[in-house]
């Protein structure tokens, strides 16, 4: 099927399964212990040999000597794996640019050096530590500050060309009679999801199968081919839960790969799972950015001038934390300037976290709107709501397929009470703390790609949801049958799912928040598909037919769905594919956020208090698993407004802080009651269903609301995340 | 980790006599930080001696007014005891700022007093460390330091102790009472168990080798309003940036002692006697010699109004 | 198996051995795991979910390895293997602790609960129920251990555990937001799901207390 004009009515729209909150389907086997992860499939591989991975220990040079006597005489060892025996190993077309394993090269700290396969975990690991490398260690460039001055354009890239100039910025800005120029940093972060980097690899003859956690069954598996050369059609990739991903597992990391190629050597299973020490800097990050704005306006609060210059850095060729892509679809104002300069760092990779691009700039964007609030003495929503724009403000030719950010922000000043925000800073104090009320803006993009899906029809009226998309905490199990059964006329109970799996239908995985609604767009294609068979089975012409209750209805003839497979399973496969709605129409998500906050008087502590967003984001399939989503990314961006920060070591380039001691989320007493609000809207632009996502939008601009409430409460303005107490301490009242 | 052998002691003396015959023994008792460190290779220990079956698990008074703490006793266990709570309530506030749940149900009370630095150089065996490998240098001094000490530390080592318990047990005096393969005893005031690093970090304390922690023991209770504030980047399971327990007395005098900021909990009597006279004073006394990175200078003033907002607490 | 043996449903648990395997055995046997070059196993007899099991084991395994490889009890996750994250949390001789900072050999004679004692699918414990009521999980990689924490948890205030965020810690706690919150905090998840786990826990415990 292809989605090339907007959606009219379809059976989605009788709402009686979609829209409904339905409980997760996967929750039974989740909260018993009963899913199995990709180190967990002792059915599957029953004589897995353990791998270690062993990272390097510095950060940029070259291996001189692996000296492996020891650790191959360690009890258990079964093989070692290193760039001296693993053959030649290739590249993923995009995402890591940096080496599966290193040698001679080092390309960064904690890169694979070797695989330590032995009979058992303890032995694997004790093998590793009798490894003894020498390097020849080179310096490197682990400082993006330092490169401010000099880092060049980056180069084009998927997000767009890295530099736009509309209209006359650099004269609107001069002559603008308030003006704000202000610059940001945003630290790098760790998606820290919580099930590890794993990989269970079996060999059956030549074929592969690897059990993996990934966000992304067919990129994990073209990618495995291309690193490895194994022939992608000998590989099978499986996945049916995985413990986070974040952006994290939307490419490989090295314990696929390792695995693969480990299995093949010993001859039986292994499996790998990176030991948590070693998972932040062998893997990826969101990388640093330094941002600088400038905002021009007149006293009307008019926007006449906007720019947004973003310094990020990575390993050559490696993604863009392009800070600067939200503003190109934000806020109103004819003159127009952003530009994205990139560093070349010895640093571990950076790679996509959740809302890339989004989250890092809005960040400083949506903290530059409250400053420039309080210079024209605007309310900061008031402010936001006067520079609204219907047209994406790039291409005003181009109109949003729907844009209801206004609504948000009445709507959610009004649940919060807004109105009691202190006008003025550091106005209010209760019992030693500083109360504050911060808002912000969110936005992240809503894409869609082409994905399919096979549904069957069981002589028991069962149906089933068959592709290979993957469920990363999202729902996508939950949201898959609720399509189904909405197009079928069954009750959810009737469906079961099945996904995770390259053997079958491929869809685009999980990611950047398009696998909701293409994922349901798919299983949407093929239950049309499925409807027509079953209405041809049952001698229905025409595509008239009417599925509800279990039953199909044709005119005065009603007769049991299962019926239409009781000669033998029915089955319909299709791809839903999109044409150039998207070019069309600026397809985006949109919230406001509300926060409010304490900080503590004498100790600069900051405890947030409550939280509420409100959401646009087109029709809400499930408005359980859905806030889940949201609240996710307001959790998140709490962690990144206030403590998460991976340390650079400058010296020796690596993150310092490479564990969950030491580097921080938030734990349960870091977070108040939340409140999620989803406007009542469909968009038909985006997908039959007429949803978008929500698994990013939640973390855009949420930590910019947080920073904003703390200035409110405060009176201390910082511009570098995260916000921890020693950066306005000093400027606290004395006590 | 690196194999070792494992046997259960089932009673302190069969404990040390099995220190005593297994050269590169360590006791376990929760396990929680020396596990952590063994699957890291930065402890490695060749023998086990389990110690969680040897008794010591009490709470007992003692004939003078005060209690004597089993060296078994869990964090919880420690935290939950009637007297300590009423009594020595700034124990109760500092074993539950500490750790998780979980671990509190775990850990033992001389297992905390010994936890190692959480120094992020220390954890990484990749980098020199002079407490992990002496001689190897201090990757935190000029590196990252936001966490670390701003006194009593050396130009060798910067690391902080990071125990919340013994920062509550120093401001008691408390008293470690410790036993020897030979049968003999001793007991040294809490101030005198933790070594300041010098020119030789990796040691830590003033235990001998195969010297056994066997009982804290508090004095009478003496009174006052108890204050445990710990200030952390996240609200809870966090090591400290700084904490500060106090006792006060209606008359305004007290004594304080500082967690998050020196190689051991940092007390000095002379501050005691400023604390009348306020905070500003007590931390200029408590914190005279103090020689922060540009990291951590934060956390004087840090400590100065956190401890301003305990006295002021205390007055209300 | 075939992988996709593994349907998700909610009318049933349509699943294949995968999951059956790993709550059947009762005697396993350690060969999976290579005893013929193991270095000096040590008996070791303790309860899991009110079975009893007499096995050998390398003195280095801890007790979340021996749960999830040895005994492939799955269920007890491996966050980060060093006492940060709670996702190994299990309930032994009624206290929770973090599986991972313990070797399997102190726990000579324990009773250890983990979550496939707490519920099986057909048979949920309340708590379990409460997390799917409110969905308090999404990846469900942390979910074991916030669940046989939030036991845990409620058992604690009632025998009147004190805890950090107490004014007077020699009260008695009540079963309060904020005490759960507080308690609840070894036990990271981060996909954010806080909210909602607080809601399953005041939820059972509002019903209880």
């Amino acid at each position: 099927m292809r989605f090339d004009t907007p959606a009219t009515t379809n059976p989605i729209d009788q709402l009686r399964v979609i829209g409904k909150p339905h409980d997760r389907i996967d929750g039974p086997l989740k909260t018993t212990g009963n899913a199995t992860y990709a180190y967990e499939q002792h059915a599957a591989a029953p004589n897995a040999a353990y791998g270690f991975i062993l990272g390097a220990g510095i950060a940029k040079g070259t291996i001189k000597s692996i000296d492996l006597d020891e650790a191959r005489r360690a009890p258990g060892t079964l093989e070692i794996i290193t760039y001296e025996n693993a053959g030649p190993l290739g590249f993923a077309p995009f995402i890591p640019r940096t080496a599966a394993l290193a040698g001679p090269r080092v390309t960064h700290y904690h890169q694979a050096i070797a695989l330590v396969v032995a009979e058992t975990f303890e032995q694997a690991r004790d093998a590793a530590s009798h490894i003894r490398i020498t390097y020849s260690e080179e310096a490197g460039r682990y400082d993006l500050a330092a490169q401010y001055d000099t880092a060049p354009i980056a180069p084009d890239y998927i997000l767009g060309p890295s530099e736009m100039r509309i209209n006359d910025f650099d004269g609107a800005f001069a002559s603008a009679p308030f003006q704000l120029d202000e610059t940001y940093t945003t630290p790098p972060e760790s998606h820290a999801m919580m099930e590890p980097q794993a990989t269970t690899a079996v060999w059956e003859g030549d074929q592969l199968i690897c059990w993996t956690s990934t966000q992304g069954i067919a990129v994990a598996l073209g990618d495995l081919a291309a690193v490895t050369g194994i022939p992608p059609e000998n590989i099978r990739v499986v996945s049916p839960f995985i413990g986070g991903g974040f952006g994290s597992k939307s490419f490989n990391h090295a314990d696929i790969s390792l695995a693969a190629i480990a299995a093949r050597m010993v001859g039986r299973p292994v499996k790998v799972a990176m030991q948590r020490p070693l998972v932040i800097n062998n893997t990826t990050h969101r990388p640093a950015t330094i941002q600088r704005i400038k905002l021009g306006a007149n006293a009307d609060g008019k926007i006449t001038a906007i720019g947004h210059e973003a310094l990020f850095g990575n390993v050559e060729n490696g993604w863009q934390e392009s800070a600067i892509v939200p503003t190109r679809h934000l806020y109103a104002g004819a003159n127009r300037m952003t530009l994205a300069r990139m560093a070349t760092l010895d640093l571990p990779e950076g790679s996509t976290m959740r809302a890339p691009c989004e989250a890092a700039g809005m960040m400083a964007l949506e903290i530059a709107m409250d400053e420039m609030a309080e210079k024209l003495g605007m309310d900061p929503v008031e402010f936001r709501i006067v520079n609204d724009t219907q047209v994406s403000p790039d291409h005003p030719e181009r109109p949003f397929s729907l844009r209801k950010l206004n609504e948000c922000f009445r709507l959610g000043a009004d649940r919060f009470g807004w109105q009691d925000r202190p006008s003025r800073p550091r106005a209010v104090q209760e019992d030693g703390w500083y109360i504050g009320m911060g808002t912000a803006a969110a936005i992240r993009g809503a894409l869609a790609f082409p994905s399919a899906a096979r549904v069957r029809l069981a002589s028991d009226g069962i149906v089933t949801v068959e592709c290979d998309m993957t469920d990363i905490g999202t729902g996508t199990y939950t949201v898959l049958a609720q399509t189904a059964a909405e197009m079928m006329g069954v009750d959810i109970d009737q469906v079961a799912v099945s996904l995770g799996d390259s053997n079958l239908p491929a869809t685009a995985g999980s990611g950047g928040q398009y696998g909701c609604a293409s994922s349901t767009g798919a299983v949407y294609a093929a239950c049309v598909k499925l409807r027509e068979l079953v209405a041809e089975t049952l001698g229905f012409p025409g595509g008239e037919a009417i599925f509800e209750g279990g039953m199909v209805r044709h005119g005065e003839t009603s007769l049991p769905l299962a019926i239409a497979a009781a000669n033998g399973e029915l089955a319909a496969e299709d791809l839903m594919e999109y044409g150039d709605l998207f070019q069309t129409f600026d397809q985006q998500t949109f919230g406001a956020h509300f926060v409010k906050v304490a900080v503590n008087s004498a100790t600069a502590e900051v405890r947030v208090r409550s939280m509420l967003m409100v959401c646009a984001a087109g029709r809400i399939l499930n408005p359980k698993t859905a806030r889940s989503q949201v609240i996710g990314g307001m959790t998140m961006g709490l962690g990144g407004a206030l403590m998460e920060e991976l340390v650079v070591d400058k010296n020796r380039g690596f993150f310092v802080n490479h564990d969950l001691a030491s580097y921080e989320v938030p734990v349960h007493a870091d977070i108040p009651h939340q409140e999620v609000v989803f406007l009542d809207e469909v968009d038909p632009y985006t997908s039959p269903l007429k949803a978008k996502g929500v698994g990013e939008l939640g973390i855009s601009g949420v930590a910019a609301a947080i920073a904003n409430a703390i200035y409110n409460a405060t009176g201390v303005r910082v511009r570098q995340y995260p916000m921890t107490l020693e950066k306005y301490l000093s400027e606290l009242p004395q006590i | 980790m690196r194999p070792f052998s494992y046997q259960r002691a089932t009673s302190a003396a069969e404990a040390l006599r099995l220190a005593s015959e297994l050269p590169g023994a360590r006791f376990i008792a929760g396990g929680t930080n020396l596990l952590d460190l063994m699957k890291l290779s930065i402890e490695r220990p060749s023998h086990l001696i389990d110690i969680n079956r040897i008794g010591l698990d009490r709470i007992e008074d003692t004939p003078e007014g005060g209690l004597r703490i089993g060296a078994l006793v869990r964090n919880t266990d420690l935290a939950s005891h009637k007297r300590v709570r009423k009594e020595y309530a700034v124990l109760t506030k500092a074993v539950v700022a500490g750790a998780s749940g979980q671990i509190r149900n775990k850990a033992s009370t001389a297992g905390n007093l010994l936890q190692r630095t959480r120094c992020p150089y220390f954890y990484n065996t990749d980098q020199p460390c002079n407490k992990r490998n002496p001689g190897s240098g201090c990757s935190a001094i000029g590196g990252f330091s936001r966490s670390l000490a701003i006194i009593g530390a050396s130009d060798t080592c910067i690391a902080t102790q990071p125990s919340d318990m013994a920062v509550a047990l120093r401001l008691l005096d408390a008293i470690i009472e410790i036993e020897r393969q030979d049968g003999s005893g001793r007991t040294i005031p809490i101030a005198d168990l933790y070594k300041a690093p010098g020119t030789s970090p990796d040691v830590e304390t003033t235990l001998a080798a195969g010297e056994l922690i066997t009982a804290v023991v508090l004095p009478p209770p003496s009174g006052g309003k108890h204050f445990y504030h710990k200030v952390r980047d996240r609200a809870s399971y966090a090591f400290a940036l700084v904490s500060v327990a106090v006792i006060v007395h209606d008359n305004g005098s007290g004594k304080v002692a500082l967690g998050g900021v020196a190689p051991k909990p940092w007390r000095l009597e002379t501050a005691d006697a400023a604390l009348p006279l306020g905070a500003e004073a007590a931390t200029a006394t408590l914190l005279a010699s103090a020689t922060p990175t540009h990291e951590n200078a934060y956390k004087i003033p840090l400590v100065e109004r956190t401890l301003g907002s305990i006295l002021s607490q205390a007055r209300s | 198996m075939k992988p996709s043996d593994i349907k998700v449903s909610r009318r049933t648990v349509l699943i294949g051995t995968a999951a059956t395997a790993a709550i059947a055995s009762v005697r396993p046997s350690l060969g999976a795991t290579g005893d013929e070059v193991a270095a000096a196993r040590m008996p070791l007899s303790l309860s899991i979910n009110r079975r009893s099991y007499d096995v050998e084991v390398d003195p280095r395994t801890t007790l979340l390895d021996l749960l999830r490889e040895n005994l492939k009890l799955t269920g007890t996750k491996k966050g980060c293997d060093h006492g940060q994250c709670g996702a190994c949390t299990v309930i032994v001789n009624g206290r929770r602790i973090n599986s991972c900072l313990s070797l399997a050999l102190m726990h000579q004679g324990d009773e250890c609960t983990t979550i496939e004692g707490l519920g099986e699918p057909d048979q949920l414990h309340e708590v379990q129920s409460a997390f799917i009521k409110h969905d308090a999980f999404q990846c469900g990689y942390c979910t074991p251990g916030q669940i046989c924490s939030s036991v845990a948890v409620m058992d604690e205030i009632k025998r009147g555990v004190p805890s950090h965020v107490m004014a007077d810690v020699a009260a008695q706690p009540g079963f309060t937001e904020t005490e759960v919150r507080e308690r609840m905090s070894g036990n990271i998840c981060r996909c954010g799901a806080y909210s909602n786990i607080l809601d399953a826990i005041m939820d059972v415990g509002g019903a209880t207390s």
